[in-house]
């Protein structure tokens, strides 16, 4: 029978416009705006509609998801930022597209050449997300940030300023790699002060 | 079906003396041709020994000892490694060599991009004209004494970055002063844009007289490359007789950015993140080409864990391209966006594990030389697995139920667009274009790389070559795709994912290497030529869509007007990877 195809094809879009309100009616007032609907719309066993309703709703960013990089600070005691940059320019050196620009502080004394940055920055209009710095810096210094929302008037060409971001962001956003990149560098330290006390005895 | 892969290394030199030489240099292989005897060692390879399809062409220029080298690949359809031999020509104006289009006529695009971007002269092409370039450029810009207007060094990374670095944006640092070149005489207040007249006094336009003695003449149409029906801005010029087609010329270059200049100015490293945005439908294809073609100059080993998850990341890459292309040849069909939202949130589901595992849903930048970024984060393998033993295999029959059997698609598709295995193989079509006119040609079977010998799975293959065809073998691949995930995700083992520490500037010996794997258009194909510094001299891609474009014109000629779009679609073609 000619258009039985068609038929056949229409009974799975019937089946799934009715998929859609069989599964807001299990789901009741729990499929939309609330992170376990998201999540369920979001799974293998998502039924019928799956739209995110973007702004209201938003999927939750994974740890590795990287979009534009910033400089990480530590907090001192007294609030101070201390940042974990010491300028060695790997980041500039690998980034592909070639958006990053750093200045070294001098000493105003000495003449010498601080291991802190001066000046550092990114042009994010540039900047292709592909994370490699983040992934080759060795003082974990540099990280992709979480936040996506980044429209603007002019052109984003960020400075010091503006990439500087606490440790405890960092936590927030990957909270498996930084515990894991603290333990590492913890050990670090320690096996550096043990070696220098070995040399004191 | 199992292709054996036959293990003979041919001695072109010692079956054709006098015109081929082994190719001596460090780290090179291949056989360099006499550029007289070219057409007739061609027509002997492909006539007696079998090497029927020609895969790629590629220039490459040695500046510095004023040769410019033009590299053939060529491969036999019943499987094996590729044969790459190449001609040598002195490096100054004309630069002619013999053109393989009466051997091969899957060369004749490909000879196209070498003429337009080194100035090789293919004596006996029929159509030589710019094809990624607009016609009145000046220059060629893949020669390396060629520089684009924002040139700033030769290699990255540039010292004005640091240490001292100063922040400067493009659009200050040229004043269209020193470095943008115009065609001598040139005076843009009288410019006439000629490219448009050499396209259209390409197509033969005929008059005829029909039995009534009525003189008539046809028409020429162009679509695109503002047309939402060529999948980007892509353009193709008909010569129509009524409503059919009696000749087609496809016309590109309107993405050309010239990705592999920008290659060959990047570091190896640097490189992977811009091998995804060539098919930006499946990144991470693009990755696993460029990565054992660098890993098989490096001569590095990849760890059995990073084998795995590169084999799950590329068949998923697969499944979630070829929803896309499924989605997007039913919109071509008529049936109007409902199959495409239903197969979107398959890849929807297939791009969140890409988020998750290498951090961005599309332009992934995943691997590395010798292993992967980093490893599957806690819980994603029994999402993948969720997906690829419950979800998908549903999902894959919901779509064939749906659409198959579909009376609209199948009046438009059986018998329409139709390509024969022959021409195929002459148009050097690949991937699913080519196993849908009957010849069972994977790379993962008949020249296997990674691990997919391990892989139980069988090849798509279908016969008639018509548009129908094309989205069975489709559907089949995704189906394989899925076996090949199930197999691979319930035998991965632990371990390393990288070999050795993690590099930004590695060490790449010299020598030349390509490399190709089965990237869900066709047969994507590197072809790296290293001088032992941290950047290529040489970087081309083969690319599927580009290439698959060749038997583009020939598919269409007897078709309506209206096939011309159907059939781009089940090309599938992306048009990041075609104007490259």
């Amino acid at each position: 029978m000619y258009g039985k195809g068609i038929l056949k094809g229409l009974g799975v879009t019937i089946k799934r416009f009715i998929d859609t309100y069989l599964d807001d009616i299990r789901w009741l007032g729990k499929r939309y705006y609330k992170p376990e609907g998201i999540a369920h719309r979001s799974s293998k066993d998502s039924r019928g509609i799956f739209t995110i309703q973007y702004p209201e709703e938003k999927l939750p960013s994974p740890e590795e998801f990287r979009f534009i990089p910033f400089l990480v600070y530590d907090e001192g005691e007294k609030g101070e930022e201390i940042i974990r940059c010491t300028s060695c320019g790997i980041c500039a050196k690998v980034c592909p597209p070639q958006c990053i620009w750093i200045t070294r502080t001098t000493n105003p004394e000495t003449g010498r050449p601080v291991p802190d940055p001066a000046e550092f920055y990114i042009d994010a209009d540039i900047c292709m997300n592909c994370g490699l710095c983040a992934e080759y810096c060795p003082f974990d210094a540099i990280k992709m940030d979480h936040d996506y929302e980044l429209a603007s008037y002019s052109r984003n060409v960020l400075n010091l300023q503006d990439l500087k971001k606490p440790a405890s962001y960092y936590e927030m956003i990957r909270p498996i790699n930084s515990t894991a990149e603290d333990k590492a560098r913890q050990a670090k330290v320690e096996a550096r002060e043990a070696a220098a006390a070995k040399r004191n005895e | 079906m199992t292709t054996p892969a036959p293990s003979i290394t041919f001695d072109l030199s010692s079956l054709f003396p006098d015109y081929a030489t082994a190719d001596t240099r460090e780290g090179y292989s291949g056989w360099i041709i006499k550029t007289n005897h070219l057409v007739d060692v061609a027509t002997e390879l492909r006539d007696t020994y079998g090497f029927d399809h020609l895969t790629s062409i590629t220039g490459v220029d040695y500046f510095p000892e004023e040769l410019m080298e033009v590299v053939y690949h060529v491969f036999n359809t019943t499987g094996g490694p590729v044969l790459n031999f190449k001609v040598q020509a002195v490096r100054k104006d004309p630069i002619e060599v013999p053109s393989l289009v009466s051997v091969y006529p899957g060369a004749e695009f490909q000879e196209r991009e070498i003429w337009d971007l080194f100035g090789v002269v293919f004596t006996g092409h029929p159509d030589l004209r710019r094809i990624l370039m607009w016609e009145g450029f000046a220059g060629h810009p893949m020669r390396k004494d060629w520089k684009e207007a924002y040139f700033e060094e030769d290699n990255k990374p540039f010292k004005s970055r640091w240490p001292e670095g100063r922040i400067v944006q493009a659009e200050d640092e040229n004043k269209f002063s020193d470095n943008i070149s115009y065609p001598s005489n040139f005076d843009p207040e009288k410019w006439i844009p000629e490219g448009e007249n050499a396209l259209y006094g390409a197509l033969a336009r005929y008059d005829y007289t029909n039995d009534d003695g009525i003189t008539s003449d046809n028409i020429v149409v162009n679509l695109g490359p503002q047309h939402p029906s060529t999948h980007g801005v892509f353009r193709v010029s008909a010569v129509l007789d009524g409503e059919i087609i009696a000749q087609l010329k496809p016309v590109m270059g309107y993405l050309h950015r010239n990705h592999e200049k920008i290659g060959e100015r990047n570091t190896f490293l640097q490189n992977m993140p811009y091998t995804d945005r060539l098919d930006y439908l499946s990144s991470l294809s693009n990755n696993f080409g460029y990565a054992i073609t660098v890993e098989k100059l490096m001569n590095i080993e990849v760890p059995e864990r990073a084998e795995y998850i590169r084999v799950i990341m590329a068949e998923l890459t697969r499944i979630s391209n070829h929803c896309m292309a499924l989605g997007a040849l039913f919109n071509d069909l008529g049936t109007f966006f409902t199959p495409l939202i239903y197969l979107l949130e398959e890849r929807e589901l297939i791009l969140d594990i890409f988020e998750a595992v290498t951090g961005s849903r599309m332009m992934c930048n995943y691997f590395r030389f010798g292993g992967v970024a980093r490893d599957l984060p806690e819980g994603t393998l029994e999402k993948i697995k969720g997906l690829a033993f419950e979800r998908l295999p549903r999902k894959v029959d919901e779509i064939d139920r749906f659409m198959s059997e579909n009376e609209i698609i199948r009046s438009r598709g059986i018998n329409q667009g139709v390509i024969s295995a022959e021409d195929a193989i002459k148009y050097s079509a690949t991937g699913p274009l080519l196993r849908a006119s009957g010849v069972p040609y994977d790379i993962r079977r008949a020249d296997p790389y990674s691990i997919y010998d391990r892989f139980d799975f069988d090849i798509a293959v279908r016969k008639n070559g018509d548009i129908y065809d094309r989205y069975m073998v489709r559907l089949d691949e995704m189906r394989q795709s899925i076996r090949i995930i199930q197999q691979a995700a319930s035998s991965i083992p632990e371990g390393e994912i990288q070999t050795g520490k993690p590099q930004y500037q590695v060490r790449v010996p010299a020598g030349e290497s390509y490399g190709r794997v089965e990237s869900p258009k066709g047969e994507l194909g590197f072809y790296v030529v290293s001088t032992g510094k941290p950047n290529p001299w040489r970087y081309h891609v083969r690319a599927p869509s580009f290439i698959n474009l060749t038997a583009y014109g020939p598919m269409c000629v007897g078709q309506k007007i209206a096939d011309i779009v159907a059939i781009l679609g089940s090309i599938d073609i992306v048009l990041g990877e075609v104007d490259r």
